[in-house]
C-alpha cells in the first residue's frame, strides 16, 4: 500500500498565482474553508513576472474611456471568438478589482491628480493599464498573497499535483506529492478551483518558467472537461533574443506603449507595412500621425506598433524571414531615440535593469533586439461564463488555465484583469457549490493507489530515457512544426512525433531519490505537457484558417466558417478528439458595440 | 568553441553534504543558472534548486556563489573568474533541505506576524487620493522580491540561529516600513516592533542594503527611520500620533 498524508477543505484552490490567490480569497469570505496549493514557495508563480499592467476602464486618464469600449477592443483582439458574456463581465467588473488591491495595500502610480494612473497598450483604444512602472505583477501578488495570509487561508507551498480525484461523476480533491519530501499527498475537498496557468514550456523561446507544463489543463482533460481555443497560443511579440541563453525572456509591451517603436535592420519603422484590413479604420498609416497619438488620442490613430500581439508577432516574424532582422535574429525595439533617458529608467525600471544586467545593453542609448516568444494560453479549459464552472461538477477553473475570455488573442493587460475578475468569480461559485454539497468527499482508495505506482515509475531500473532530453525534443518539435506560423504538413508531423515522445516517456528514467528531485518533477510534468502540446498541434490543424494566434501558411486568411466556432478538445480513453462547435450567439445590443 | 566551467557544488541534505566537482560547458552571455541548467540535464539530473523567472524578478534562486550571497539567474558567467573553481553553497542562515534548496519557513512565518494594512476612510467619491511623491519611499520598498539574501545575511541571525524567534529580519522590517509609511495606513506596529520583532538588535552594519538586488535601501530608508519612529512613540507619543493622524509621516522626520 501507497502511504500518504491526507488533508481535507471545503474549497481546494490550485495554483498561487494571481487567479488562485483571488479565489482563495474570496472562498475563504465566503466561510469556507479553504486552502491553496503552490508548486513554488508562495508568491513566486508567473504573475510576479507580469510587467505592464492590469487593463481596466477606470477613466482616470481618459474620461471618454468605459466598459463598452473595452469590451469593444477585447472582442476585436481576440477576433471575435471571445465567449462574450465573459469579456462583458470582464470589463465591466476589472475597474473594482483594481480598487479592491488599492484597499488592501496596492500602490499603483499616479495622476496629477492622485489616482490611480493609467498607460497605453496594444489594441486598447485608451490608456487603460493601472500599473507600477514596469513591475505590476509583483505588486499584485505581492498585495494579494499578503491579504490571503491575514485572511487566514492554508497554504501548502512546493506541492504538485498530478490528478484530480473524483467520486461518481463529480470532483471531490486531488493526488500529488510534496517536493520536498517526494512524499504523496491526498486533498479532499467538495469543489476545486484550478488556476494552475499555462502550457510555455511546450516551446523552446519561451517567457515562462518550469511551473508552466498545463497540470491543470491535463488534469482537467483527465476528469473529462473540454478544452477551446488551444490552437490560439499566444507568441508575445518581444522577447529577448540574445543572449541565447535568455532567449524568451519577455520584453513589456509597456515599451511601445510608453513610446517605444520596432525597426528592421534598415531602420524602417516596419510596422506600417502590416496593418490589417480589420484594423485600418482605427490605425495611424504615418509617422507623424502615431507620434502625435499618445497626447492626442481624438484627432490621431494608434499607432501600429500598437496592434494586437498576434499582429506584431507575424510581422516581425515576417520581416526577419525577409532577411530584415537584428544581428542575432530579432527586430530592433527603439525607444533610446524616442525618450529621454530619466523617463525610460522611471517608466521602465525593469527593462533597464534586465538588459543592462544580462546582455550588457542600455536601453537609454542603445535599441533592444527583441523577437517573439511563447507567452499565453489564449484557449484553456472551457468554463460557463458566470461562475468559471467546468463541464464536470464540483470543478471551476480561472485565469490562463481557463478558455473563453480572449477568443483568438489576449489583448496585453487583459490577463491581470482576467486574474482577478475571474478569480474572484470561481471562488465564489466554487464556495456556494461547496455549500451545496452534504455528502463528505470520499477518495477511491484505489485509484490513489494507482497514481502512486505510477508517479514512481521512472525510478525503475531499465530506463533510459533522460527527461531533460526529452523536454528539449518537444521544446525544438514544438518551436519548429507549431510555431507562429504553421502548415498541415508540419502539423501532422508535430502529432506524430509528440505521439513518439509519449511512447518514450514511459521508459523514462530518473537518478538519485524522491526528494526534492528536478529530474523526477520534470520526469511527471512531461506527462501533463505532452498531453497540452498534442491538444495544440491537433485543434490547429483542425483550423484551416488564419486568425488571431493561430497562422497557417496554407490558409492564409480568416474564414467567416470557423469564426463562428471553437475547437473543442475532449479526451476519452487515450486519446484526444477535436470538434468544432458553434460559439455562443451574441446579444445584439453587444453586437452594436463593437463597430465604430 | 564551448569553454569549461569547473563547478564546486554543495550536494547534501539535512544530515550532512560535500563540496563536489563538476567540468560543465558553457557559452558567453550565459549566466550561473544556465550553467547549473545544463549540468542537471547532462551529468545530475537530481540536483536541488529553486528557480523560476531566470530574470531576477521572483527571488527564487539565490545562493552563495564563491562565498557572496547572490540570486543566480543575474550571476554572469563573464562576471567570475572562470579560470578558477566556482563555489555554489546554499544560503548558510536557514536550514539545509537538499542540495542548493534551504528551508526558509521562517521568513513566511514572521510574515504571518506582521499586523495587516489598515486603510482610512475613501474621499467623498469613494476613492484614495495620493501623490505621486507620497509613495515614491513605500514603492521602493514595494521592488522587494523575497529572495531572503538581506535575511541571509543578517548577522543577527545568521550567527545566532537563536533570534530567530524574537527578530523578524531585514526582509520584515522593509515590510513593516512599508506599511508605517503607507499614506493610507493607520494601523499602529511601533509597540510590536520594539517588543517582539527585534528592531533594537539591529545595528546598521549595512550587509543587508549590499546585497539587496533590487537596490532598495534597507538600512537607511527602512530600519533607521523605523527605530526613529519606535523613539519617538516611546518618547513622544503626541507628536507622532499627530503625525499618523494628518499622514505627514512619510520617510525619516
Amino acid at each position: 500500500m501507497a502511504e500518504y498524508e491526507t488533508h481535507e477543505h471545503d474549497v481546494l484552490v490550485i495554483g498561487a498565482g494571481g487567479a488562485g490567490l483571488r479565489a482563495a480569497i474570496e472562498s475563504s469570505a465566503q466561510g469556507a474553508d479553504t486552502a491553496l496549493i503552490c508548486k513554488s514557495l508562495l508568491g513566486k508563480a508567473h504573475t510576479v513576472m507580469a510587467e505592464g499592467g492590469i487593463a481596466a476602464a477606470m477613466g482616470n486618464v481618459w474620461p471618454e474611456d468605459n466598459w463598452k469600449v473595452h469590451f469593444r477592443d477585447t472582442m476585436r483582439g481576440g477576433k471575435l471568438l471571445n465567449n462574450w458574456r465573459m469579456a462583458q463581465l470582464h470589463a465591466q467588473e476589472a475597474p473594482e478589482r483594481v480598487l479592491e488591491l488599492e484597499e488592501w495595500g496596492a500602490l499603483f502610480d499616479r495622476t496629477k491628480d492622485g489616482l490611480i494612473l493609467q498607460r497605453d497598450f496594444g489594441g486598447h483604444r485608451y490608456a487603460r493599464l493601472a500599473h507600477v512602472g514596469d513591475r505590476t505583477g509583483l505588486e499584485m501578488i505581492r498585495t494579494l498573497q499578503q491579504h490571503a495570509v491575514h485572511k487566514g487561508i492554508t497554504v501548502y507551498m512546493e506541492c504538485t499535483l498530478v490528478s484530480l480525484l473524483k467520486d461518481g461523476d463529480r470532483v471531490c480533491g486531488a493526488f500529488g506529492y510534496w517536493r520536498e519530501s517526494g512524499k504523496f499527498v491526498v486533498f479532499k475537498a467538495k469543489a476545486v478551483v484550478l488556476a494552475t496557468g499555462g502550457i510555455g514550456k511546450a516551446w523552446e523561446f519561451t517567457s515562462n518558467s518550469w511551473e508552466y507544463t498545463g497540470d491543470g489543463v491535463a488534469m482537467a482533460l483527465e476528469a473529462g472537461a473540454d478544452l477551446i481555443d488551444m490552437e490560439c497560443y499566444q507568441f508575445h511579440p518581444t522577447g529577448m533574443v540574445w543572449p541565447h541563453s535568455v532567449r524568451g525572456i519577455l520584453v513589456t509591451e509597456g515599451v511601445r506603449g510608453d513610446g517605444g517603436v520596432l525597426r528592421n535592420s534598415t531602420g524602417r519603422r516596419f510596422m506600417f507595412d502590416y496593418i490589417p484590413e480589420f484594423f485600418k479604420k482605427e490605425t495611424a498609416d504615418s509617422e507623424a500621425e502615431a507620434d502625435r497619438w499618445y497626447t492626442d488620442k481624438k484627432n490621431n490613430r494608434r499607432p501600429p506598433e500598437l496592434l494586437p500581439r498576434d499582429e506584431v508577432a507575424r510581422a516581425i516574424n515576417a520581416e526577419v524571414k525577409a532577411g530584415r532582422g537584428s544581428p542575432h535574429g530579432g527586430v530592433f525595439l527603439d525607444i533610446a531615440t524616442r525618450r529621454d533617458a530619466e523617463t525610460i529608467k522611471r517608466r521602465l525600471p525593469s527593462m533597464y535593469h534586465q538588459f543592462k544586467e544580462l546582455a550588457d545593453v542600455d536601453i537609454t542609448t542603445t535599441p533592444m533586439e527583441v523577437g517573439p516568444t511563447a507567452h499565453y494560453m489564449n484557449g484553456g479549459v472551457r468554463v460557463d461564463g458566470e461562475g468559471s464552472a467546468t463541464s464536470v461538477p464540483g470543478l471551476f477553473a480561472a485565469g490562463e488555465v481557463a478558455g473563453g475570455l480572449h477568443g483568438a488573442n489576449r489583448l496585453g493587460g487583459n490577463s491581470l484583469s482576467d486574474l482577478l475578475v475571474f478569480g474572484r468569480r470561481a471562488g465564489l461559485a466554487a464556495a456556494e457549490y461547496a455549500k451545496s454539497v452534504s455528502k463528505a468527499p470520499s477518495v477511491d482508495e484505489g485509484r490513489v493507489e494507482a497514481l502512486a505506482r505510477e508517479a514512481v515509475t521512472p525510478f525503475d531500473p531499465g530506463g533510459t530515457e533522460n527527461p531533460y532530453a526529452l523536454h528539449h525534443e518537444l521544446q525544438k518539435e514544438m518551436q519548429s512544426d507549431v510555431g507562429i506560423i504553421r502548415v498541415q504538413q508540419e502539423l501532422e508531423r508535430a502529432v506524430k512525433k509528440i505521439g513518439e515522445l509519449r511512447a518514450r516517456l514511459k521508459r523514462v528514467r530518473v537518478e538519485g531519490h524522491r526528494q526534492f528531485n528536478p529530474g523526477w518533477h520534470l520526469a511527471i510534468d512531461l506527462r501533463s505537457l505532452l498531453v497540452c502540446a498534442e491538444a495544440v498541434a491537433r485543434a490547429a490543424i483542425e483550423r484551416k484558417e488564419s486568425r488571431g494566434g493561430h497562422a497557417r501558411d496554407d490558409f492564409p486568411k480568416p474564414d467567416p466558417a470557423f469564426g463562428k466556432v471553437n475547437m473543442v478538445v475532449r479526451k476519452r480513453g487515450e486519446a484526444l478528439s477535436v470538434s468544432q462547435e458553434p460559439i455562443p450567439e451574441m446579444p445584439a445590443e453587444l453586437k452594436a458595440l463593437l463597430e465604430g | 568553441m564551448a569553454r569549461v566551467a569547473k563547478l564546486r557544488i554543495w550536494r547534501g541534505d539535512a544530515s550532512g553534504g560535500q563540496l563536489r566537482d563538476y567540468d560543465v560547458p558553457w557559452e558567453e552571455g550565459m549566466v550561473l543558472l544556465d550553467v547549473l541548467h545544463v549540468l542537471q540535464a547532462t551529468q545530475a539530473g537530481d540536483l536541488a534548486v529553486r528557480w523560476n523567472c531566470k530574470a531576477g524578478k521572483c527571488g527564487s534562486c539565490s545562493a552563495e556563489v564563491n562565498g557572496k550571497p547572490r540570486l543566480m539567474c543575474m550571476t554572469r558567467m563573464s562576471s567570475l573568474d572562470t579560470a578558477a573553481p566556482i563555489t555554489v553553497a546554499p544560503m548558510k542562515t536557514f536550514p539545509v533541505l537538499r542540495d542548493l534548496v534551504t528551508d526558509v519557513s521562517f521568513n513566511f512565518e514572521m510574515a504571518k506576524r506582521v499586523p495587516a494594512f489598515k486603510p482610512g476612510p475613501k474621499g467623498p467619491d469613494g476613492k484614495y487620493r495620493m501623490m505621486q511623491e507620497d509613495i515614491d519611499r513605500v514603492q521602493e520598498f514595494h521592488k522587494c522580491i523575497e529572495c531572503f539574501l538581506c535575511q541571509n545575511v543578517c548577522h543577527v541571525i545568521r550567527d545566532h540561529p537563536e533570534n530567530k524567534a524574537h527578530f523578524a529580519g531585514p526582509r520584515l522590517f522593509v515590510r513593516y516600513a512599508a506599511l508605517e509609511m503607507h499614506p493610507l495606513d493607520t494601523n499602529d506596529r511601533a509597540e510590536l516592533l520594539k517588543a517582539k520583532m527585534g528592531l533594537g538588535m539591529c545595528n546598521i552594519t549595512k550587509c543587508c542594503t549590499e546585497v539587496c538586488p533590487e537596490s532598495i535601501k534597507i538600512t537607511d530608508n527602512a530600519i533607521i527611520p523605523l527605530k526613529e519612529r519606535v523613539v519617538d512613540q516611546f518618547f513622544d507619543p503626541l507628536r507622532w500620533a499627530w503625525r499618523k493622524m494628518t499622514g505627514g509621516g512619510n520617510g525619516s522626520t
